[in-house]
Formats: structure tokens, sequence, C-alpha cells
């Protein structure tokens, strides 16, 4: 079921504590398959927009349509069905102290398991080994049967990884997926994540700090600023001077390294990891 | 009073006066209440009373040791403790689906939240009130009404605990799910899974030891709770204790207080030991 567009926000606008515009009149279309990031300062709004594709929130006004349908016009079974399509990356992994990374991966499936398997899986976790290659992608597959609250952060940050990438969703989002890894670890994951977008021809939206990461691994960047769109351009056509507008107050561009971002103005932009 | 002249107004603790109405006001309230009860040390100290209540301590010592007795004492004990656990089981198996039908954060609708989430809430409120009337009604109370239903014994008093105890776990229950944390869950609904999977993989595993800790504590409460309904026929130590009582054989009702008083610090110690264990 591949429908023309996987993502078209229209005149998107979402209030946050009454009177304040988290996002205000976004327009965005996103194609199947495509892989798009998006950038902006802190308080830009990433993070809302993220949790509105994600049906985690409604929007106050304006129309969200996801691979191909109006979450909000659906029954909840519907609904639901729609949600397993969909996997969320949070910067925070969402990941019991208490639950082995094995359990906490394989809860992936869960909108497509039934009850019975669920529970069944508790007791006894019933796909290891797909729980596994999913880490093994990510450097973690010896790790597979320690508490969630024995790993680092940048640990923790990969298991939330592989619980959407074994969830195997039409649309990957991610909001800082790779905010606690240190940059080689970091270009290596989005790396993995841009790969299955690409390896299973399914949607990629993620929310990055680093611009760097966003301009190596995406052929679409969309800035955003005061809840609204800056620029939604191909990768190549970004430059300095757009970036230096979209951080403007920020005063420099934020790298992996936390570096300010070296580049000279007006000229197409290298990424030191394009090589 | 001459420390308090000699300070000057300024130095004066500012809060004296507030301090003088709350006390007056805390008499003024509890006065009636003393009235009412028509409480008087004095009947205590009453010659006649002193007398009864005399003879009866007096046959205390020594207690009923017979061994037809002590198997009769032995039985008792193990009714009980037989209805403690029976009860606590049957309340677990109220609580349970009862507190997982009753969290709102693993409420579907309340993700967005969606347009019906109001008409959803709506809808699981008769539940909650359910669970108040569950709990709201003591145990003592259930299993008075019990017994005329089912008769005297043991049956009455595992129902009305697993009324009551059923209702006081669904309701903490359902607040431990709330205080640990409901992230987890409530991703994984966002990415499909239903309300009984999100609550198995997101907040079980953060609640599991608070409930099995609380769930032990309310076992050493039903433990002296089925002593306490024994009172009014729910069978066990309690009815036997009242039995003796009734019939001022103080040297019987010496070993029941004393088999009784061994009971509670024996769960008691139980339930330190387990929960001890978990923290």
């Amino acid at each position: 079921m591949t429908a023309a567009v996987a993502l078209a926000l229209k005149r998107l606008t979402v209030m946050r504590e009454g009177e304040r515009r988290a996002l205000d009149g976004v327009v965005l279309s996103i194609r199947p398959g495509e892989r798009v990031a998006v950038i902006g300062p802190s308080g830009a709004g990433k993070t809302t927009l993220l949790r509105v594709l994600a049906t985690a929130l409604r929007q106050t006004d304006g129309s969200v349509e996801i691979l191909g349908t109006d979450p909000w016009a659906l029954d909840a079974g519907a609904r639901r069905r729609l949600r397993a399509r969909i996997g969320l990356i949070h910067q925070a992994p969402p990941l019991p102290p208490r639950q082995r990374v094995v359990t906490a991966v394989l809860a992936g499936r869960l909108g497509s398991w039934p009850l019975w398997k669920a529970l069944v899986s508790l007791a006894y976790p019933l796909d290891m080994a797909g729980a596994r290659a999913e880490l093994a992608r990510l450097d973690l597959s010896d790790r597979l049967f320690d508490r969630c609250d024995r790993l680092s952060g940048g640990q923790a940050q990969r298991v939330g990884i592989a619980r959407v990438l074994y969830q195997q969703p039409e649309l990957i989002l991610a909001d800082e997926p790779v905010s606690a890894l240190d940059p080689a670890l970091a270009n290596h994951t989005v790396g993995v994540l841009a790969a299955e977008a690409q390896a299973r021809g399914v949607t990629l939206f993620a929310s990055l700090h680093a611009v760097d990461l966003a301009l190596a691994h995406f052929p679409r960047i969309v800035g955003l600023r005061d809840g609204r769109v800056a620029f939604d351009l191909p990768t190549e056509q970004i430059d300095a001077q757009r970036l230096d507008q979209l951080y403007s107050q920020e005063g420099y561009l934020p790298t992996q390294e936390g570096r300010p971002f070296e580049a000279s103005r007006n000229r197409p932009l290298q990424s030191p990891l394009c090589k | 009073m001459q420390v308090a002249a000699a300070l000057a107004p300024a130095e004066r603790d500012p809060a004296r006066w507030a301090r003088v109405a709350i006390v007056t006001l805390a008499l003024l309230l509890l006065w009636p209440g003393i009235r009412l009860t028509e409480f008087n040390p004095a009947a205590l100290v009453d010659p006649a009373n002193l007398r009864v209540m005399g003879q009866f301590l007096g046959q205390f010592f020594p207690p009923a040791l017979s061994q037809e007795f002590l198997l009769l004492v032995g039985r008792s004990t193990l009714e009980t403790l037989a209805i403690a656990n029976v009860g606590i089981a049957l309340a677990f198996l109220v609580a349970f689906p009862l507190s997982i039908a009753t969290t709102a954060v693993l409420s579907q609708s309340s993700l967005g939240p969606a347009r019906d989430a109001g008409l959803r809430r709506a809808i699981r409120y008769p539940l909650r009130l359910f669970v108040i009337l569950l709990r709201g009604i003591p145990e003592l109370v259930w299993a008075l009404l019990l017994v005329r239903a089912v008769g005297l014994g043991a049956t009455a008093g595992v129902l009305a605990l697993a009324i009551t105890y059923g209702g006081m776990l669904a309701k903490v229950y359902a607040e431990i799910y709330e205080s640990t944390g409901t992230r987890a869950a409530r991703a994984l609904m966002e990415s499909g899974s239903g309300r009984v999977q999100a609550f198995f993989y997101g907040v079980l595993p953060s609640s599991m030891r608070e409930m099995v800790s609380y769930t032990v504590y309310r076992w050493e409460c039903a433990v002296r709770a089925s002593v306490i309904m024994g009172f009014v026929g729910a069978g066990g130590l309690g009815q036997q204790l009242e039995l003796s009582m009734r019939m001022l054989n103080g040297a019987e009702a010496c070993t029941f207080l004393a088999t009784f008083l061994l009971l509670v610090m024996l769960a008691d110690a139980v339930s330190n030991f387990f929960r001890r264990a978990l923290a």
C-alpha cells in the first residue's frame, strides 16, 4: 500500500500552553522513500513537529496526512494500525529501567503481534535472533540480555533505535536520534538509518542538531525556526548564509563536535563527512 | 509571662495569636464529640466494673493448654491464615484487571488527544465509581452482610476481603502505575501497541516491585482483619476468641489472644522480610 505522498502537512498549527504557537502554518510534503532532515535552533518546534507526525499530538489547526490518511479521521482501531506503521525514535529512549534489552527491542513489534504472542514473549523472548540482528547493526549485540538501566546513555539511545528498526515501519521518524553518541558513532548510526530507509524504500524524517550529519546523509533539508519553515531545499542548495540566518541568535553553527561549523560564505557546503 | 512582658512588642512571636486561635478552635470542635460519645474515664475505675474485669483477667492465668483445646487453636489459626491468603488472592484477581482498565494514562484516546477522548473518559468513569464502591465499605461491614447471606464461617470472611481489598489494591496499583512513569507505555502505544501490551511492556517492569511490596503489606493487614471479622462470625481465630470472651472464659481468651499476637508478629516479620528483600 504506497500512497502518493508519505507526509502532507497543510497550514499546520499547534498551540502549546494556550497562546504560544509551537508550529505556525507549516506546509510540507514528502514523497514515499524520501530522506529529509529537519534542522533549526532549540525551541524551533522540531520535537512538536515529530510528535504530530507520530500521531502523538493532534494539531490545533490545519491538516495532516500520514501514509495517505488523516489519522484523526480514523476510528480507534484503524488509528492503532496506522501507528504500527510509524516508528518514532525518541531523543531520550523510553525504556523501562528494569527491562532487558532483548524485550525492549522486541517491543517494537507489539503493534503487529497478537496479544498472546506479546505475553508469551514476555516470559520467553520469541525472536532473539531478530533482536540480536538489529542490535548487531548498531554494535550492541553483546548487550542482548543486559538490563536497560545498566546501559550508558549512548547505548540506551541505540537500543531505542534498534527497537524502531525491528518494528520495520513504513515511516521512520527520529528526534535527535544520536544526541548521546560520539561523532564517529553518530555518523555510523545515522548512516544505518539512512541505509535502512534506502534498502526498504521507506521514508525517513529526522531532526538533527548536528548540521554536518544532516548534510552528509540527507538529500533534502528543512530549516525550521520559530515554528515556521525557513527553507526547504535540496542539500546542494544549502549554503552558509542560510544556515547563518537559521541559527542567527545562537551565534554559531552547531556540529557534532560542538565546534563552530567552518564554511565560507555563499559557497555550496561540502560536509566534512562527504569524502 | 514575665519573659513575654520583658520583650519589646517587635520581638514577640508574630504567630502567637494564630496559634491561640487554632488551639481554641480545636477544643471547641472536640468538646461536642466528647459529649456525644459519653466518654467517661471514671467507668474504668468504677468498683462494680473493676470486679468483673478482675475476675475475667484473674482467669487468664494459667492459660488453657489442654491438648484438645490447643488442637482447636491450631485449626482456627490455620483457618485465619487461609482466609487471609485466599482473600488476598481473590482481591488480586479483582484488582489487577480493574487497575489496568481505570488507569487514564493507558488510554489510547488520550494520545493526541483524539477527538473522542472526553467520551472515552466518561465511559471509564463508572468503573472508577465501582472501585470506590468496593473499597468504600469496610471489610467488617461486608463480613456482617455476607454472614447473613452465606452463613457463619470462613466463606464470608474470604468474600469480604476480596471485595474491600480488591478495591484498595485496584486504586493503589493504578497510583503506582502513574507514579513510576508512563512514558515507556505511551511510546509503545504511539507505535500501535494495545493497552494491555503497553501495560506489560511499559508499566509493569517499573511497577512490579512496588506492587509486590504493597500486596504483601495488604496481606499482613488481611491477617489482622480476618481475626477481627471472626468476631462477627466470619470464621477463624476471631470467632473462637469471641465465643470464649462471651462465656467469660479467661483462660481460653488468654491463649487465643497470645496466639493472635504471635500470628500478627509473624505476619509482620514475613511482610518485612519480603519487602526488604525487594528493596
